[in-house]
């Protein structure tokens, strides 16, 4: 679908015209991401990141490629393989490292995509699906990522698989059968090393179509915008290409340079020197910690430590970990504001600020030991992430009064531009 | 309906995790945690300036070379460098011929097959082997060394937090135990065999202080070899042998950067020209 004004595909070259009738996939791009798909003209520079989230997984579908030309998926030999593709495979040691922090940078621009989202309101009607295909793809992508971590065949690799498949073993009866099956074993080794490997390079690839059908979702709507007010009409819009893809190109820019800091002059910033050690399942390390980005969830995992009756604390924690992900998937229904954009919602908008906080403080506290004091913080702020969710938001849109909305898309961008812009507006137009 | 369940679930999470937080607020008043010996004592490895710092540091092939003879006369007695070979040296500045007769000469040699009778033997190690292990399995080696197994070293200082730091302050880092630990912490004396350390996780360790004395080796370059002189190298060299392709990295890097830059600002002009009509206020 898309708005009646859309420009219309028409090629010119009698040889484009010849493919367009047979196969009309220059048609399908056009309509999808180039001139032919009419989007808000006031999308701000969080509406970048859905791009750079695309831009991130071709750099890691292309490195990992390279990469498992390389790997030996084989728990004798994996780690030494990982060593051989840095020293003796030609810049092997740049294709590691921007596989391993282009993991961490896919999911920087992926959580800034979704705290967009949650500002925006763009999980709201009529974009549910985009929504809930969103969430899917986070969770292929964590799963993903924690596959990829064990491949390397590290110390926190061997322990970060044993730590989390374990949380399977906390289901009663069934569980430890299960995580025996996950692993192909008691604990992991080689078996469990090569289905990691199967998944993790499949994997991906069910991300791309997951994202084929997150765009086929968004397309339906249309984009949302800042002001959270619908397009009205051809004013609203402007064409995405040249428009927005002039805009994204200078986005993949910053994110490059970014990228490139990190990837050529601290590329083990974001690591844990643990993972340089081979694995031996004799020796556990001092503090098991999962990659940076898993943070905020291990916190909540070991947030719980009292048992409730005759749930065990661990399954409690447990549970909690895949609520604190699984909540998101009803939040379209939870936050019932007629409103979107958090910018006319000004209680919202002060419990979304909270809740970003709160979401750092957890991640600090699961990149931290599991000693006091910060299990207690995590106690504390997990307490409010679960409240935030499921209490707060239901509780907001019901009590609160927003602020009044602009008229139009076109009508809140004039009022920018004729406040910042004053002189121009004088200017009589050519 | 879906937020009457939301609102009882999440009542019950937080519920529940707010009394947690009270039972543990309340054994931490009541009976706080003890201070063990490591969080008391462990020191954070020293600073010490390498020429490999920063973005446009590079290796200092003398330091390299020095390092590398302290590992040969002092390290390799005990701990292995599997992941390096010795055509690998050719970027301390050896030339061919060098790299040939530091293996051949190395007091190691290579596992072999007897060509004649297929029985197990050794022979000199070729510039395309990797550093031969000073012992043939672990057992070996625990048992040679008080129970604890040498560990490769390799990838030792990106094994550790500020790994060149760490390794440098563990080796001029040995000492008696502090008369305020055995006060505090009686138990905590260093037990027969090991060897007090405060910058190793649990304050003693197996190895005893390689380099102890001033001029333990001779450098061929005239240095004088005090002992944290040959710290610096080996760790320098240790540093080389985790990270090989620092240089490549840094100049790559450079140079990507500088592309970016351009780049980017050519990509923000051309999204200025191409937004230029739609951002007047006079449409």
């Amino acid at each position: 679908m898309s708005f009646p004004w859309a420009e219309q595909y028409t090629p010119k070259h009698p040889v484009m015209q010849w493919v367009d009738e047979k196969l009309p996939l220059p048609r399908l791009v056009y309509n999808a991401v180039g001139a032919g798909y009419p989007v808000p003209r006031n999308l701000n520079y969080f509406w970048n990141f859905g791009v750079l989230a695309g831009l991130a997984l071709v750099i890691q579908i292309v490195t990992g490629v390279i990469m498992a030309m390389h790997y030996g998926a084989n728990d004798l030999v994996a780690f030494g393989t990982v060593e051989q593709t840095m020293r003796d495979v030609n810049a092997g040691w740049l294709m590691r490292y921007a596989h391993a922090n282009g993991a961490s940078f896919f999911f920087i621009v992926v959580y800034l995509h979704i705290f967009r989202g949650l500002y925006f309101g763009s999980y709201k009607a009529p974009r549910e699906m985009v929504w809930l295909l969103g969430l899917v793809i986070f969770l292929l992508m964590m799963a993903t990522a924690f596959m990829g971590y064990v491949l390397p065949w590290g110390q926190m690799s061997y322990w970060g698989a044993k730590v989390i498949t374990g949380l399977f073993g906390a289901i009663p009866v069934v569980g430890e059968p299960i995580q025996t099956w996950l692993l192909g074993g008691f604990a992991p080794g080689n078996a469990s090393l090569n289905r990691f490997f199967s998944l993790h390079f499949l994997l991906p690839f069910v991300i791309a179509g997951v994202i084929i059908l997150h765009i086929w979702a968004l397309h339906i709507p249309g984009s949302s915008n800042p002001t959270g007010v619908e397009v009205k009409g051809p004013q609203d819009t402007v064409p995405f290409h040249p428009y927005y893809t002039a805009k994204d190109g200078f986005g993949a820019g910053v994110f490059l340079i970014a990228f490139s800091i990190l990837l050529f002059f601290a590329p083990n910033f974001l690591g844990h020197p643990d993972n340089y050690i081979e694995a031996n399942p004799l020796s556990t390390p001092a503090h098991i910690v999962p990659e940076w980005y898993f943070w905020p969830f291990y916190a909540i995992l070991r947030a719980f430590t009292v048992d409730f009756f005759f749930i065990p604390a661990k399954l409690l924690g447990v549970l909690a970990m895949f609520a604190s992900i699984l909540l998101l998937f009803f939040l379209p229904w939870l936050d019932t504001s007629p409103v979107r954009s958090g910018r006319y919602r000004p209680t919202f908008r002060k419990f979304w600020w909270i809740l970003l906080g709160d979401v750092a403080v957890l991640g600090y506290c699961g990149g931290a030991p599991a000693a006091e004091p910060f299990v207690m913080i995590s106690q504390i702020a997990a307490a409010y992430y679960f409240a935030h969710f499921l209490i707060i938001l239901p509780l907001i849109a019901r009590f609160e009064k927003p602020l009044p909305l602009p008229g139009s898309i076109t009508e809140a961008v004039l009022a920018t531009y004729g406040k910042t812009d004053g002189e121009t507006a004088a200017v009589p137009a050519e | 309906m879906v937020r009457y369940g939301a609102i009882a679930v999440g009542l019950f999470f937080s519920g529940w995790l707010f009394i947690s937080f009270l039972v543990g607020g309340y054994s931490y008043v009541t009976e706080p945690p003890a201070a063990t010996v490591e969080h008391e004592f462990h020191l954070a490895p020293k600073h010490v300036a390498f020429s490999f710092d920063g973005p446009f540091g590079k290796y200092d092939k003398a330091q390299l070379q020095r390092g590398f003879q302290v590992f040969k006369e002092v390290c390799s007695a005990c701990h292995s460098l599997k992941f390096v070979a010795f055509r690998d040296l050719e970027a301390l500045g050896y030339n061919e011929a060098e790299v040939k007769a530091i293996a051949k000469q190395w007091a190691i040699k290579t596992p072999s097959v007897d060509p004649a009778t297929g029985e197990a033997s050794t022979r000199d190690p070729v510039p395309a082997d990797h550093f031969p292990k000073p012992f043939a399995n672990n057992v070996a080696a625990a048992a040679a060394n008080n129970n604890a197994i040498p560990p490769d070293l390799s990838l030792m200082t990106k094994a550790r937090h500020h790994g060149s730091a760490y390794v440098y302050s563990l080796l001029t880092g040995f000492q008696d135990q502090p008369a305020e630990l055995l006060k505090h912490f009686p138990d905590a004396k260093t037990p027969e065999g090991l060897h007090y350390n405060p910058y190793f996780a649990n304050l003693n360790l197996a190895m005893a202080p390689p380099l102890s004395a001033e001029g333990q080796v001779t450098y061929g370059d005239g240095t004088k070899a005090s002992v944290d002189q040959m710290a610096q190298d080996v760790s320098a060299f240790l540093t080389w042998t985790a990270e090989p392709k620092l240089e490549n990295r840094h100049r790559a890097g450079l140079a990507t950067i500088i592309f970016l830059l351009i780049a980017t600002g050519l990509a923000y002009m051309s999204y200025q020209n191409i937004w230029a009509d739609k951002k007047k206020a006079a449409v």
